[in-house]
């Protein structure tokens, strides 16, 4: 069941009556029963896939919580232990502790290798030995596999690392790995900060209920009259690269971007008020990314949890890790201070770049996009002190025009390279399509009406560029002021509702929706 | 904490270490600092910080990290 579909509305109205007018204590059950049921709508054999990966990190997490606190309870109770001997009996309790991570992490992450890639692997092998392609396997994809193993592996690892307890409770458990709102697209929460408000029984206040209301109907406004509407001209482009080249490549790169934003946002949007709906606190996924003046900025606001959750659990294990410093040592032997200080870190961040391209998805046009990143992100941290004598000798380049020359600079940057990999199935078609933009001309398809032939009328383009312009207006306002919800709160009652009912008529009246139209699936599910 | 202070200002020349208490919270260092800063810690004060000393806590002022480098010295 997705997010853009009736069944899921008719689902939100039942929970949200039951969840408010039930006693308190029923909440949480119904919640987990809630979730079960959103995930068994999509097969069972799915639901079975995550009852494993809930039931396997539960007993490994409680697993090495026990052995955790037999070891301070040994060291408590033994007074007369000398500090090496403490430091022995913690350095046996980590190898027991890490070799319970490692059975529990393997077998969940193999689960996700042989489910999302094992068609991949083969048929690059296939590719690799010249042999030839064979019919693909075609295995089932649990629906949210790659976000909630990710969201388990950082729960073990947090564990592991005694950053958080285990959780005793069996179906508190199930609830944080299940909770129906983030599980198909995210954001992947941490078990430290999810768990504060998704197991507290207490009543929401209405205030937290509506505001949760008005961020579902925002998300959908963004997913059904904005990324479904661009959808159209971009599935048309990019479905016949042979045909359309040049002028129409360019429009449905410029529009991919802004049907990606609205898509996942959107969606975003509709999570986090589903939850807040619920009284649960869901944290943000994104800090206005499209205001970023570098891709190094872009990376800290888009898709935030993904990105603090490769830095958290792959990035630091790896650039701290023994062979890395190891690795250090040899540099620094052989090319001196400086490249030892450099290398280690351009190798840890390309695995962490070449983790969250495959992460993206079984392709290689996505490990090209995450090389990509890494190759740009290492050639900007290069460049960092030349930036910072610029900006020091040129006053004018700390004004607010050179800002939005580089918040210019970076969209159109994010344009041309990281999103077309997104669009075009194989990495010869999206370099293709790219070169057409100099190679192919034509270029009064933009001006002659041909644009207005792939599915999107005039009216079509007058409801975006007005659409879209909210969503500026709205994202300028966040950013000045803060929560625009707080704000039309704080504005005369009849206002809020016309401004809501407004909304709610734009996405009857202008929504992508209804027989002909699959405004079921989101981008981000497919990831 | 002086030979600390010089690795910091080595990173960024224009904050000042000594009164900045939230070097991770408002984004003034980011990962890959902490990477190089990590580093060279390492290298001078002979200590092994891995991952999960990697915390606000024992990052966001100069102060914070010396506490953690004198209690990994201890260990």
């Amino acid at each position: 069941m997705s997010f853009a579909t009736w069944e899921f509305l008719g689902f939100l109205a039942v929970l949200f009556l039951l969840y408010h007018t039930l006693p308190v204590k029923c909440r949480k059950p119904l919640l987990l029963a809630a979730s079960l049921a959103f995930y068994a709508c999509a097969g069972w054999e799915g639901l079975c896939f995550i009852l494993t990966t809930a039931l396997t990190s539960y007993f490994a997490a409680l697993g090495m919580d026990r052995i955790r606190e037999e070891q301070e309870a040994y060291i408590k109770a033994h007074k007369e232990l000398t500090r090496e001997e403490k430091k022995a009996k913690r350095a046996a309790g980590t190898v027991r502790l890490r070799r319970i991570l490692a059975i529990c992490l393997l077998f969940n992450l193999a689960i996700l290798l042989v489910v999302k890639y094992a068609d991949f692997f083969l048929s690059s092998a296939r590719g690799l030995f010249g042999l030839e392609q064979g019919r693909p396997l075609g295995l089932i994809m649990p629906l949210g596999i790659s976000f909630y193993t990710l969201q388990v592996t950082g729960y073990l690892v947090d564990v592991y690392r005694g950053t958080v307890r285990a959780e005793k409770s069996l179906w508190k458990h199930v609830l944080f790995v299940s909770f129906f709102p983030q599980v198909i697209q995210g954001p992947i929460s941490r078990y430290g900060d999810l768990s504060k408000t998704l197991f507290n029984a207490e009543k929401t206040p209405a205030k937290e209920f509506f505001f949760g209301l008005e961020r579902i109907l925002w998300g959908f406004f963004k997913k059904l009259v904005i990324a479904d509407r661009l959808a159209i001209f971009v599935g048309k482009v990019i479905g016949d690269p042979g045909t359309y080249r040049g002028p129409y490549v360019l429009l449905a790169m410029i529009l991919y971007t802004l049907e990606l934003y609205a898509d996942f946002t959107g969606g975003i949007d509709i999570t986090i008020g589903t939850a807040q709906a619920l009284g649960i606190r869901v944290a943000e996924n994104f800090n206005l990314p499209y205001f970023s003046t570098s891709l190094k900025e872009y990376w800290r606001r888009w898709h935030i949890s993904m990105c603090s959750w490769f830095r958290d659990y792959v990035f630091y294990p790896v650039s701290t890790s023994r062979f890395m410093r190891r690795f250090t040592g040899l540099v620094r032997g052989r090319l001196g201070d400086k490249a030892a200080r450099k290398l280690p870190l351009y190798l840890a961040s390309l695995a962490v770049w070449f983790c969250t391209g495959l992460w993206h998805g079984a392709n290689w046009n996505f490990i090209v996009w995450g090389l990509l990143n890494w190759a740009i992100l290492m050639i900007s941290q290069e460049l960092e002190p030349l930036y910072d004598r610029f900006h020091k000798r040129f006053a004018w380049s700390n004004t607010a025009p050179y800002r939005v020359f580089m918040i210019l600079r970076t969209f159109i940057f994010i344009i041309c390279t990281m999103n077309l990999f997104d669009c075009y199935a194989t990495v010869g078609e999206t370099f293709g399509a790219f070169g057409s933009l100099f190679t192919a001309g034509g270029w009064q398809a933009l001006t002659d009406g041909s644009m207005l032939k792939l599915g999107l009328s005039a009216v079509d383009f007058i409801v975006l560029a007005f659409s879209l312009l909210l969503v500026l207006l709205v994202s300028l306002k966040k950013q000045r002021k803060g929560s625009v919800r707080e704000l039309l709160a704080q504005r005369p009652f009849a206002l809020q509702l016309m401004l809501w009912g407004g909304l709610l008529l734009c996405i009857i009246l202008f929504g992508i929706y209804g027989i002909g139209y699959d405004a079921s699936q989101f981008i981000y599910n497919r990831f | 904490m002086d030979e600390l202070l010089d690795i910091l200002r080595e990173l960024h020349p224009d904050v000042d270490f000594e009164t900045e208490e939230h070097l991770i919270d408002d984004a003034v260092i980011d990962s890959l600092d902490m990477a190089m800063l990590i580093t060279e810690i390492s290298e001078t004060f002979g200590v092994v910080i891995t991952a999960k000393d990697i915390l606000p806590e024992n990052f966001n002022s100069a102060r914070a990290l010396y506490a953690l480098i004198e209690r990994l010295e201890e260990e």
